[in-house]
C-alpha cells in the first residue's frame, strides 16, 4: 500500500468515528436548540421561535425543580454509598486470592446482565412481599440506585487496579512503608482516577435511570419520572434547559479534569 | 515518593489473615448485592407462582400456579420475540457503529484520546428520555431526517420515520452504544501495538492484519459489549412507547404496564421468563465465543 493510501485509510476510520460521535450528539443538538423554544402549542416538537424565557425561569413548570432535587440528593448519596462498597470490592477481587472468587466475579457482573424491567420488578416484588408497598419512595429508590451501581463501580475500579504496576508497592514496601502507608501514598493515588470515574459513572447512571426507579418510587417524583409524566401530556421546553445544563456541566467537569491532568504532566515532564 | 518516611517493616501478616480481610472487604457490597438482588429475584420467582386471582389490596397467596407461565407465554409471545429480534438488530447495528469508533479512540485519537472517551460517556448527564424525546423531533414527519431521504428517494413520498421498527431500533442503537464502546475500546486499549506492526511486516495488508491480529485479540471486548447492549435492549420500553405505536410494543411495556395494574403474578411470570431466555442466550453465545473471562 502506498504512503497516500495509508493516509487515507488511517484518517478514513478517525472520520468514521467522527461520524458516530456525531450520531451520538445529534440528540443532544436538538435538545439545546429546544431549550431557547417559544413553543406556540402545548404538545409541539417543532422549533417555533427563540427565547431567554426558558433559561431564566428554569423553574417555571410546577414539580420540575422539586424532581431535579429529589434525582439530585438520590444520585449524591448513593454515588457515595456505590462507591465505597465497591471499591472494597474491587480491592478484595484483584489483591486478594480466596476462595470463591470466579463465583464471587459472577455474582458481580449478574446484576449488570439482568435487564432493568427485571431488576425492578423484582425488588418491586420483595417490598411488596415484606409490607413495603406503601412506603415506597426515597430510600426504595435509593436502594435500587446502590443496587445497580455497586457492579459498575466495582468492573472500573478493577480495571484501573488491575492496570497498575504493583512493583511500585513492592518498592514503597522495600523503602520500609508499611502496608498503611504504602496503600495511602501508593495504592491509593494510583487508583483514585479509576474511583472517580466510577463514582461520576454511578452518578449518572443514578441520575438517569427511569426503568428501576419508575417500579420502585411511589409517590415520589425524579427528574427522569418527570420528564415522562410531561411527554404524555405537554413537554416544557424548560426540560431541555436541565438536560443542556446537566451537559455542559459533565462537559466541563470532564474537560477540566483532563486539562489539569495535562498540566501536571507537562510540569513533571 | 521522596516523602515517605522509612519505619522498619512490619511483620508479613499471615495468609489466613489476608483471606480474612478479602472476606470482610466483600461483605458491605456483598449483603447489599445479597439482599437487594439475590432475595428480589427469589421474591419474583416466587411471585410468579402466586395466585393470579389475587390482588394487591387482598394480598396473593402461593398456589404454586404454574400455569401462569403457561398463560403468560401464550398471551405475550408476540411481543416476546418482537424484543429479542429488535435487542438482536439493535446489538448488530451497535457494533457496526462502535467498532469503528472504539477503534479511532484506541488507535488514531492521539492525545484526544481521554476527551473523545469522555464525549461518549457525555450524553448521558443529558436524561436518555430526553435524548429519546428529541429522536422523536428528529425523525418527526415533517422534520429533515424524512425530508432528506424522501428527497434521495430512500423513502416514498408518503413513507415516514417516525412509529416504525426503523424508529425504535434506531433509539435503541443510540441508547445503548456507549455501553458497547467502552468495552471495546477497553480491550483494543490493551493490545500490544507490536502485533499489528508485526502483521504488517509479514506482508499482511491493513484489512489481513485486521482480520488475523486485531478482531481476534479484541474478543473480550466484543462478548462484553455485545452482552452489555443486547440485555438492556431486550428489556426496554421506553423506545417501543416513545418512538413506536402498539404494533411495536416490546415485552418490557407489557411487564410494566402489568406491574402498574397490580397483576403480579402475570408480570412476574413474564420476568422470569425474560430472565431466562436472556441467560440461555448468553451462556450459550458465550460457549461459542471461547470467552470464559466476561468482564
Amino acid at each position: 500500500m502506498t504512503r497516500v493510501g495509508r493516509w487515507i485509510g488511517r484518517h478514513l476510520i478517525l472520520f468514521a468515528g467522527l461520524l458516530v460521535l456525531l450520531y451520538l450528539f445529534a440528540p443532544i443538538f436538538v435538545v439545546m436548540l429546544m431549550s431557547f423554544n417559544e413553543p406556540k402549542s402545548k404538545l409541539s416538537y417543532t422549533f417555533d421561535g427563540f427565547t431567554w424565557e426558558n433559561w431564566q425561569h428554569p423553574c417555571r413548570p410546577s414539580g420540575l425543580c422539586e424532581a431535579v432535587s429529589v434525582s439530585l440528593r438520590i444520585g449524591l448519596v448513593a454515588t457515595v454509598i456505590a462507591t465505597a462498597l465497591g471499591t472494597l470490592m474491587a480491592f478484595a477481587m484483584v489483591r486478594r486470592r480466596f476462595r470463591g472468587r470466579s463465583a464471587t466475579n459472577l455474582f458481580i457482573f449478574l446484576p449488570m446482565a439482568s435487564p432493568e424491567i427485571v431488576l425492578g420488578s423484582s425488588l418491586l416484588a420483595l417490598f411488596v412481599s415484606s409490607g413495603f408497598g406503601g412506603r415506597l419512595g426515597f430510600w426504595t429508590i435509593l436502594i435500587a440506585h446502590v443496587m445497580f451501581c455497586l457492579s459498575f463501580v466495582v468492573v472500573t475500579v478493577k480495571a484501573r487496579l488491575t492496570g497498575m504496576d504493583s512493583r511500585l508497592e513492592q518498592a514503597a514496601m522495600d523503602l520500609y512503608a508499611n502496608e498503611w502507608q504504602t496503600f495511602w501514598r501508593i495504592t491509593f493515588p494510583l487508583v483514585f482516577p479509576g474511583i472517580l470515574a466510577a463514582a461520576l459513572l454511578s452518578f449518572s447512571l443514578s441520575f438517569d435511570d427511569f426503568i428501576i426507579t419508575n417500579l420502585n418510587a411511589g409517590t415520589t417524583v425524579t427528574f427522569p419520572m418527570f420528564v415522562w409524566g410531561s411527554a404524555q401530556r405537554d413537554i416544557p421546553p424548560q426540560i431541555n434547559v436541565i438536560g443542556t445544563a446537566m451537559f455542559l456541566l459533565a462537559l466541563v467537569l470532564v474537560l477540566g479534569g483532563e486539562l489539569a491532568r495535562r498540566r501536571r504532566n507537562a510540569r513533571v515532564r | 515518593m521522596s516523602a515517605l518516611v522509612p519505619v522498619p517493616a512490619a511483620g508479613k501478616p499471615e495468609r489466613q489473615g489476608r483471606r480474612l480481610t478479602a472476606y470482610l472487604l466483600l461483605l458491605p457490597g456483598g449483603l447489599w448485592l445479597l439482599l437487594f438482588f439475590v432475595v428480589p429475584i427469589v421474591s419474583l420467582l416466587a411471585a410468579s407462582l402466586y395466585d393470579p386471582d389475587g390482588s394487591i389490596e387482598a394480598g396473593f397467596s402461593m398456589t404454586w400456579s404454574w400455569h401462569n407461565y403457561v398463560d403468560a407465554l401464550a398471551d405475550y409471545a408476540r411481543p416476546f420475540g418482537r424484543s429479542l429480534w429488535y435487542a438482536l438488530l439493535t446489538t448488530a447495528f451497535c457494533l457496526l457503529l462502535g467498532y469503528p469508533l472504539a477503534y479511532a479512540i484506541a488507535f488514531k485519537a492521539g492525545r484526544w484520546k481521554n476527551v473523545m472517551l469522555a464525549l461518549v460517556i457525555a450524553p448521558f448527564f443529558t436524561s436518555f428520555l430526553i435524548r429519546t424525546l428529541s429522536w422523536k423531533m428528529l425523525l418527526s414527519d415533517n422534520g429533515f431526517v424524512v425530508d432528506a431521504l424522501k428527497a434521495v428517494h430512500i423513502l416514498g413520498s408518503d413513507g415516514r420515520l417516525l412509529a416504525t421498527t426503523a424508529a425504535v431500533v434506531t433509539g435503541l442503537t443510540y441508547n445503548f452504544l456507549p455501553f458497547m464502546v467502552l468495552p471495546l475500546y477497553a480491550s483494543l486499549e490493551k493490545i500490544d501495538h507490536r502485533l499489528i506492526e508485526a502483521g504488517g511486516d509479514l506482508f499482511a495488508g491493513p484489512f489481513t492484519t485486521f482480520r488475523t491480529v486485531t478482531l481476534p485479540l479484541s474478543m473480550p471486548g466484543v462478548v462484553a459489549g455485545t452482552l452489555l447492549t443486547f440485555i438492556p435492549a431486550a428489556g426496554d420500553y421506553i423506545n417501543a412507547q416513545l418512538l413506536g405505536t402498539p404494533k411495536q410494543r416490546m415485552i418490557g411495556n407489557d411487564i410494566q404496564r402489568l406491574f402498574a395494574a397490580g397483576a403480579y403474578p402475570t408480570a412476574a411470570a413474564l420476568s422470569v421468563t425474560l430472565m431466562a431466555a436472556i441467560v440461555v442466550l448468553v451462556l450459550f453465545y458465550v460457549r461459542r465465543s471461547g470467552t470464559e473471562e466476561l468482564v
